[in-house]
């Protein structure tokens, strides 16, 4: 494929609202895992909350679009200058050119979940605030974000669970590379809410502690809550040496279980297999690979074994971390937060170990970074997985 | 330009249980019935798994199925674009109520169930189909944002691609609140290379602010209204009439998609 520009991007998660933040942590390996004390939940979990997000206020024109989730995404986009960086992008080829893609799990149904318990006692009904396209349907973190950002191109939800906002980057590729749009915004919003919590937790895939990704001790997932979003375009010609590039992207489906992934990573491998196709790239070319690593038992081995399998003889010496003990898992948003992750890791040199792992899982084939590594790589694998068997792997690097 | 052959065709809808059985109604030159929408159940998929699969999955897949004996083409190698205005309705309603009631006891197999790429993970269980799959959503334009996103994949990645746009209908309280009134599904099957016997050649643009084609049947054209999937119509009324023509399709606010179909048979 041919490389695209990330002219900007920004994040917000647990461990910091905005690059500057989310570096620092990174930098201290701080994990933003606390206690769940949110909303009315009496799990025994762990949870990656956002702080602050309940004080935002939308835009007064946009109230319809009052929820959670959007009100997390607004957080987001206000951080490192990415509005007026998609404003630009919107001056120069015009909004009709410049496409959205984001993706989300659950998009704003907290505020439904919690308009079921203020239904009406006579006739059922949900009260009359509530409004469906403006934050329960998934569509309407995209119409929010359109609205916000005054864009006119094509513009859709992905919903592909865990790998919605790796997706995303593929949607936007085909749609630069068809010629219909000359810029995207790109990204992924999830929050926190009772169906993941109490549903992840029926399937007995959340953790009562932190989540320690790739721990021999492993036992579950801790959930997050993040925004994340990237402005790609084609590339100028020339580009400072620290710009970010989108260079490969590889999808594929498991065809094995709807929440249990492929046990020797098959369709893993193959999304990583095709990312490095597509950026023309061979597993040696890989400095730094960010795993999916989400702390559940089945998870961590089956991409283990993916990655084992992909570099294979050179598998001793890539280095790879899961971030989610410092994040939480943020689901429909993780694509994109990890994507952003790699974006700091190639423009600072710093391979982040991962928090909270311990006693790394000795079956492993590669090196797993529980320390933090700082040295000048030039490329980076992000791995997304989820339920359905939906994978997908980005491969980002440096101009230079 | 985005252009695409048209090599199979599936649609379950009210009173249209199949393309080839719905195809005549919608051209014209037969009376439109409108009856409940039946939901077939699909093929493929191992009784345990059929047993945990909702309306909506069994509409998706189903229609899916459709289109791909219609196109006679291979399942498991295909690329899939899956495009809902909403998830199941009915899961989403009763996990709800759960986690209003005193014990949240959420079924795992509702909650996994719950997600919007449920159809595209059981397609890919049922036909063992290992390539990429996206589940999209555009809200009242679910159908043109996975028609432009199926077209996108035909003309960049020159792949044979699969669409699937459905949608149920959500219960009460939710309804009110999103009044679909039935469930309605369409699918094609779409490739770069003409192949032995194409249906049609389509051609896809975006078009700033047009308004999408209306139906003249008054009973179609409430159907093209009420659910997004039948935003559809004006394209299959062309197909049904094997007609070159253009159309333009609902998308987003300000953002319509026109269809060109050509060399239609």
């Amino acid at each position: 494929m041919t490389p695209l520009h990330i002219r900007a991007f920004t994040a917000t998660s647990c461990i910091g609202r905005g690059l500057p933040a989310m570096l620092e942590s990174l930098r201290a390996q701080r994990s933003g895992l606390m206690p769940c004390n949110f909303e009315t939940v009496t799990l025994e979990t762990y949870v990656g909350e956002v702080p602050g997000v309940d004080d935002v206020r939308l835009p007064a024109e946009l109230r319809r679009f009052d929820c959670r989730n959007n009100r997390l995404a607004q957080f987001g986009l206000e951080e490192d200058g990415f509005i007026d960086a998609v404003s630009a992008s919107v001056s120069r080829w015009g909004g009709r050119r410049v496409g959205l893609f984001l993706g989300t799990s659950t998009s704003g149904i907290l505020d439904t979940e919690v308009a079921y318990r203020q239904r009406d006692p006579a006739t059922g009904a949900l009260p009359a605030s509530f409004d469906y396209a403006g934050t329960h349907n998934s569509y309407s973190l995209a119409a929010y974000v359109r609205a916000l950002l005054e864009l006119e191109g094509p513009s859709a939800v992905v919903s592909s669970a865990c790998s919605s906002s790796a997706k995303v980057f593929g949607s936007a590729r085909r749609m630069i590379a068809a010629g219909l749009i000359d810029a995207a915004v790109v990204g992924g919003v999830d929050s926190l809410c009772l169906t993941t919590l109490y549903g992840f937790h029926s399937l007995q895939l959340v953790s009562r502690n932190p989540c320690k990704p790739f721990d021999v001790a492993r036992d579950g997932i801790s959930i997050g809550e993040a925004a994340a979003f990237a402005l790609i375009e084609r590339p100028p010609d020339s580009l400072d040496r620290d710009a970010i590039l989108l260079l490969g992207i590889g999808e594929s489906s498991d065809a094995y279980h709807m929440s249990s992934p492929h046990p020797e990573g098959c369709g893993a491998r193959a999304a990583m297999l095709q990312a490095l196709a597509t950026a023309g790239l061979t597993p040696q070319d890989i400095d730094y690979v960010n795993l999916h690593g989400t702390g559940t038992p089945s998870n961590d081995s089956a991409e283990g074994k993916a990655v084992a399998a992909v570099f294979a003889d050179r598998a001793a010496a890539v280095a790879a971390s899961s971030t989610k003990g410092a994040t939480g898992h943020t689901l429909g948003a993780a694509g994109s937060v990890e994507a952003v992750i790699c974006a700091l890791s190639l423009r600072h040199g710093l391979l982040p170990g991962g928090a909270n792992t311990r006693q790394v899982d000795a079956s492993l084939g590669f090196e797993y970074l529980c320390a933090n590594r700082q040295r000048p790589i030039a490329r980076a694998l992000s791995n997304s997985f989820g339920f359905g068997g939906s994978n997908c792997a980005l491969v980002l690097g440096r101009a230079c | 330009m985005l252009t695409a052959y048209l090599q199979g065709v599936g649609l379950i809808g009210p009173g249209l249980p199949d393309w080839r059985t719905g195809a005549p109604a919608i051209a014209g030159g037969e009376p439109y019935t409108p009856q409940p929408t039946v939901i077939p159940v699909p093929e493929g998929l191992p009784p345990a798994e059929r047993r945990r699969t909702g309306a909506t999955v069994k509409l998706a897949v189903s229609v899916a199925q459709q289109a791909v004996t219609d196109a006679g083409i291979d399942p498991e190698g295909l690329p899939a674009v899956f495009s809902s205005s909403g998830g199941d309705g009915l899961i989403c309603h009763e996990i709800c109520q759960t986690l209003a009631s005193a014990d949240r006891q959420v079924s795992p197999t509702r909650f996994h169930n719950s997600v919007h790429n449920a159809a595209a993970g059981y397609w890919s269980l049922a036909t063992g189909a290992t390539a990429a799959s996206t589940a999209l959503c555009a809200f009242d334009g679910s159908f043109a944002a996975g028609l432009l996103e199926a077209l996108a994949l035909v003309t960049v990645d020159r792949q044979p691609v699969l669409l699937s746009a459905y949608e149920t209908s959500y219960p009460e309280p939710l309804r009110a609140t999103r009044p679909l009134p039935d469930s309605f599904a369409v699918a094609l099957v779409l490739t770069p290379a003409a192949g032995p016997n194409p249906r049609a050649r389509l051609a896809v643009s975006l078009r700033d602010g047009a308004t999408a084609d209306r139906l003249s049947s008054p009973q179609l054209e409430a159907l093209r209204a009420a659910l997004p999937a039948a935003r559809s119509l004006p394209l299959l009324r062309l197909l049904a009439r094997r007609e070159a023509g253009e159309v333009v399709l609902d998308y987003l606010d300000g953002q319509r998609l026109a269809v060109e179909v050509r060399e239609c048979r």
